[in-house]
């Protein structure tokens, strides 16, 4: 059979992704995190009367929490592959890919298993973040003269 | 290639599975099925062993049968180096073979037993298969706790064991041909479409079985394959219209979507893949069909990606292969 016919064949039969619908699904998602974020940063400055960047922090461990314990209760992956980007974007996604990977390495030991695994998916964000922020670094530095 | 059998039958069969497939339209037909994906283990792997000797077991239990009096076990799965299978073997202490052809195993083990049992070189064999849905998740995709969105076009890991014994004693289904796939490249790399990987396997394997027999399509009351999906399904009536000029919208079917309610059971996608996809439907449907006199001739082509994650990031293409099995009513 001639390859060109069949993917020809093929393409013919290729479902239709919503790419709209979830571009948008994942644009509201990812905004109600924003504003959840915001909530918290506003409450814990006001709260425990600590600077915003503090406040920032520790809004950032809620959410890092949040996301991890409800990976760990077992529906987060349900609301990550409703939400897709939504989710996966902001920090959440972040915590979801590492405790993920934690719970399904356990069971390999804590070293074999979860230490040399945990970072599978994590690992792309972290190298390439850091290779990224070098990137823009150097360019800040030698266009804006360092501010 | 395609080999006639005069003396080999197929005997009894038997089914475990785990929850999604219980909440398919086949529920009822299975021996004995598990709300949980653990089936009382420690780990998804030692759950996916457990329903592979669990097959056998209800096999064996059922034909009232002792292990020693059978002469060859046939197995193979999805899992690394196809290691369910060669536990179950060691519990047994029969003779073993262990196949790996991805879904397309379970034919490929009733093809190599029954020409043994043909060539009256043994007697009877156990031919059993098993997949499970995390193991799969784990060893070809993402952890599973991992909610990675999946297109339409992926398919679902079915969770089960099956096994089947054949023998050259006569019983009412005797299996009367098969035909042995060759591997098919189509330039095809997407591991989450593997409809469209497996459908030219099983459009080559189809219609060499039918050309070396002098067969047409209509000669089958059914012709099943194992796990090409919904879009593989359409792919391959196109196929075997445009390429072999023969008709298959009629009589054709395929076991990925028999085994789950596609409109209700969202998180299969385009249906049902893995090894004992296939099995299932075959023992918990067709098979009992056949028993009753509702189909008289089936065509049973189990299809396989023969595909590994790591090749397929180095930019290899996926590879395919589909073996079939005729199955026909004694008169």
């Amino acid at each position: 059979m001639e390859r060109k016919l069949y993917e020809k064949i093929v393409m013919n039969h290729k479902p239709k992704e919503r790419r709209l619908r979830n571009a948008i699904v994942s644009f509201i998602v990812g905004g109600l995190v924003g504003v959840l974020g915001e909530f918290l940063l506003e409450l814990y400055s006001y709260y425990l009367n600590i600077s915003s960047s503090d406040a920032a922090v520790f809004m950032m461990v809620t959410l890092i929490f949040l996301a991890s314990l409800f990976t760990a209760l077992g529906f987060f992956d349900k609301l990550v592959n409703k939400a897709r980007c939504g989710l996966i974007v902001p920090i959440t996604g972040f915590a979801h890919s590492m405790t993920s990977a934690a719970i399904e390495f356990r069971r390999e030991g804590f070293v074999t298993g979860l230490g040399a695994n945990i970072f599978k998916l994590a690992g792309t964000v972290i190298l390439y973040g850091i290779v990224s922020a070098y990137i823009f670094g150097i360019i800040r530095y030698f266009l804006l003269g360092g501010i | 290639m395609t080999n006639q059998y005069n003396n080999v039958y197929l005997d009894t069969v038997a089914t475990v599975v785990g929850p999604f497939e219980h909440e398919g339209p086949l529920s009822k037909r299975f021996d004995r099925s598990y709300k949980d994906l653990y089936m009382n283990e420690d780990s998804f792997e030692s759950a996916e062993i457990h329903l592979m000797k669990e097959s056998i077991d209800i096999l064996l239990d059922k034909k009232n049968i002792i292990k020693d009096k059978i002469d060859l076990l046939v197995a193979g799965d999805l899992q690394n180096q196809i290691t369910s299978a060669c536990y179950t073997a060691l519990k047994y202490n029969i003779p073993f073979l262990g196949l790996y052809a991805a879904c397309a195993t379970n034919t490929e083990g009733i093809i190599v037993a029954s020409n043994l049992i043909d060539s009256n070189k043994i007697n009877n064999s156990i031919v059993s298969v098993s997949s499970h849905n995390m193991v799969s998740e784990r060893q070809f995709r993402n952890p599973t706790e991992y909610g990675a969105p999946k297109p339409s076009s992926a398919t679902f890991t079915a969770t089960g064991g099956a096994a089947c014994l054949l023998t050259n004693e006569k019983t009412s289904i005797r299996v009367e041909s098969s035909t042995i796939g060759r591997v098919v490249d189509m330039n095809q790399s997407d591991p989450n479409n593997m409809g469209a990987n497996m459908a030219a396997a099983a459009a080559d394997t189809i219609y060499r079985h039918l050309t070396n027999l002098q067969r047409e399509p209509s000669y089958y009351d059914l012709i099943v394959t194992g796990d090409l999906g919904m879009f593989g399904k359409d792919i391959l009536i196109e196929c075997m219209q445009k390429e072999y000029h023969m008709d298959l919208s009629k009589n054709y079917n395929d076991c990925g979507i028999m085994l789950y309610d596609t409109e209700n059971q969202k998180e299969v996608q385009a249906g049902g893949s893995g090894p004992v996809c296939s099995a299932l439907v075959m023992y918990g449907d067709i098979v009992p069909k056949m028993k009753n006199k509702e189909l008289k001739r089936v065509l049973y082509v189990a299809t396989g990606a023969l595909f590994n994650p790591t090749l397929v990031f180095q930019k290899e293409n996926i590879l395919s292969i589909a073996h079939a099995v005729s199955l026909e009513v004694v008169e």
